[in-house]
């Protein structure tokens, strides 16, 4: 199994947000879009604590080819790279800015990364801040809200399929090579 | 049904299910294989916990379901088992329907008892029995979707809002009902479990079993869900992997740690089975009708106990969850035979058989005949028999796919003359 054509179903499942904010903050054509183009992601929170969610995300995503800056003011390296007290340090640009925070601390990190011109905030599964979501969206950032990136990537390339799980994909075309 | 969980694969483009008969995985590198391990990243390490074959059953079912996830098993008993390790600690309770599977009453009140698991029984249309059972060491209720040999339908929705309104998880053995009957994640059931050998299977050629997660469920204040885990280096499934945590915990450990997986050629065969899921549910019913309409009209047959006839006590809780048919399989007794005589009218009649076969499953293409009490309810102690509604001369029929006019020929040459 492997990407397939994508985006055949959409993605339903799982989620606390409403039909209407699904389609604007969970499209399938976004996220594969995020996915494929993405380089550069700036994980906000990203924990020390190699059992904590992020530490799982920021892993997968590294060994994945993604470039992974961490953004954690109590901690120099995590992962092996070299972590910022906040967005604004960041001396490259960035491509996405991924929250790992309380959902009252997003509408800050949204505007942040408004200011450092990043093309896209995710806010990670159940994380729910949609004041966050329409001043990023406004902005011209592409707007992802309570999904997880690492199930969205398992999702479209193979491996959330291995672990049983349901991607909703249903295609009957030849999966493209890696 | 032929297409979820399955893609053709990017170099062969093989169109049917590949079979991947293998035990284990080579690994990219040492890293990658540590990470497996620690579970940071997707991949296939070892038959015993995932396989890319049973992969395509399990997301298929699945997709039919209406889950978030789904784990295969050895059998129907081992989902369950799996089900119940993966959520219960010693000195919890579960709650269960009286109306159940014989083998899953001894699974329940022998085997979890050694892992001081305890159980209370109930009767499964009685809400207030349901409720009355419920102590503070409970921590999930069980029913089956139609119950076996009596055909009780389980009122999915109001157990289901129970369950809800006490922060635990209603488990729904759904293995009569099938997805393509019956789908009790739709009407509020956290977890689904099958014995696909029967109508999932449908050819009688393999064991198999799954257990099926809603992915609704809050486990955030669930202990074995939530709690940092012993057995997987203090890892909190539930934090970590969100909707997918109580499976991930059932796959990482549970399966893991019992071993009770599926054979990746028994997946394949099953995946055969579910392409025609609901074309044989759909006709398997529609006979099974028939066939109960003809029992119920002939003067050698005392009752019949479908839930798809009237006469059943459930037949309006049928209507509502089983719209497009009660099932294949449903019991029924023979007039003037109690006790002993019962046993040897009813020994006679399944003798007297010709296409329907006398063996211990439901669910195959050919249609099916056993007598409970002596066979698959016979570990049960009287008083178990008489609350699971298992008379001495109940008989159980699974029709199959054979023409309807066959089987009434058959049962009709083989009831005692008038």
């Amino acid at each position: 199994m492997g990407p397939g054509t994508g985006a055949a179903c959409a993605i339903t499942l799982n989620s606390a947000l409403t039909p209407a904010q699904q389609r604007l903050y969970q499209d399938p054509l976004v996220i594969q879009r995020l996915l494929r183009d993405t380089r550069t992601i700036a994980i906000v929170g990203l924990s020390t604590d190699p059992q904590r969610a992020s530490w799982f995300v920021a892993s997968y995503l590294k060994k994945e080819g993604y470039t992974i800056i961490p953004v954690n003011p109590k901690a120099d390296r995590i992962l092996g790279e070299k972590a910022y007290p906040d967005l604004a340090s960041i001396p490259v640009p960035v491509d996405m800015v991924e929250v790992f925070r309380p959902a009252a601390e997003c509408l800050e990190v949204a505007r942040q990364a408004v200011a450092i011109k990043a093309k896209a905030l995710w806010l990670q599964l159940r994380l729910v801040n949609i004041e966050a979501a329409e001043l990023a969206a406004r902005a011209g950032l592409d707007v992802v809200v309570d999904r997880c990136v690492k199930m969205e990537h398992g999702r479209y390339f193979g491996g959330l399929h291995w672990a049983g799980m349901n991607t909703e994909i249903i295609s009957a075309r030849k999966a493209r090579p890696r | 049904m032929v297409h979820a969980g399955h893609i053709p694969d990017a170099v062969t483009g093989a169109r049917a299910v590949p079979i991947y008969q293998t035990t284990s995985f080579v690994f990219d590198d040492a890293e990658q294989a540590a990470q497996l391990f620690e579970l940071k990243q997707y991949g296939n390490i070892y038959t015993r916990i995932s396989n890319p074959t049973t992969a395509v059953l399990e997301e298929r079912l699945a997709s039919l379901e209406g889950a978030t996830g789904a784990l295969a098993t050895a059998s129907g008993m081992a989902a369950q088992l799996v089900t119940f390790l993966t959520l219960l600690q010693a000195g919890d309770e579960i709650v269960a329907s009286s109306q159940l599977y014989g083998g899953s009453i001894t699974q329940l009140v022998h085997t979890l008892k050694k892992f001081s698991i305890g159980v209370r029984f109930v009767d499964p249309s009685s809400l207030a029995e349901w409720e009355a059972a419920i102590t503070p060491k409970t921590r999930a209720l069980y029913g089956e979707t139609i119950g076996n040999p009596r055909g009780a339908v389980l009122d999915i929705a109001r157990v289901a809002a129970l369950a809800a309104s006490r922060g635990m998880p209603l488990i729904v053995d759904s293995t009569m009902a099938t997805p393509a009957l019956c789908r009790p994640i739709e009407h509020g059931a956290t977890i689904v479990v099958h014995s696909a050998t029967k109508f999932i299977g449908g050819h009688g050629t393999a064991l198999g079993g799954v257990l099926l997660d809603s992915g609704k469920f809050d486990f955030s204040r669930y202990p074995s869900i939530a709690a940092p885990s012993p057995a997987y280096h203090d890892l909190r499934f539930f934090d970590t992997f969100g909707h997918y945590g109580f499976l991930m915990k059932a796959r990482a450990e549970t399966l893991r740690d019992t071993g009770a997986c599926i054979s990746p050629f028994n997946s394949f065969l099953l995946i055969q089975g579910l392409e025609t899921l609901s074309l044989r549910m759909e006709r398997q019913s529609a006979s099974a009708l028939r066939v109960a309409r003809f029992l119920e009209g002939h003067p050698a047959v005392a009752w019949v106990a479908y839930a798809g006839l009237p006469s059943h006590p459930d037949h309006a809780l049928a209507a509502k969850y089983l719209p497009k048919g009660a099932g294949a399989v449903f019991s029924f007794g023979l007039k003037a035979a109690s006790g002993s005589e019962g046993r040897a009218a009813g020994r006679k009649f399944i003798e007297g058989l010709q296409l329907f076969s006398h063996l211990a499953n439901i669910g195959d293409v050919r249609s099916l005949v056993i007598h409970p009490a002596s066979t698959t309810h016979q570990q049960l102690s009287d008083e178990e028999l008489a609350r699971g509604g298992v008379s001495p001369e109940l008989i159980r029929l699974s029709i199959g796919l054979e023409n309807a006019e066959d089987l009434l020929w058959d049962l009709e040459q083989a009831l005692p003359a008038p």
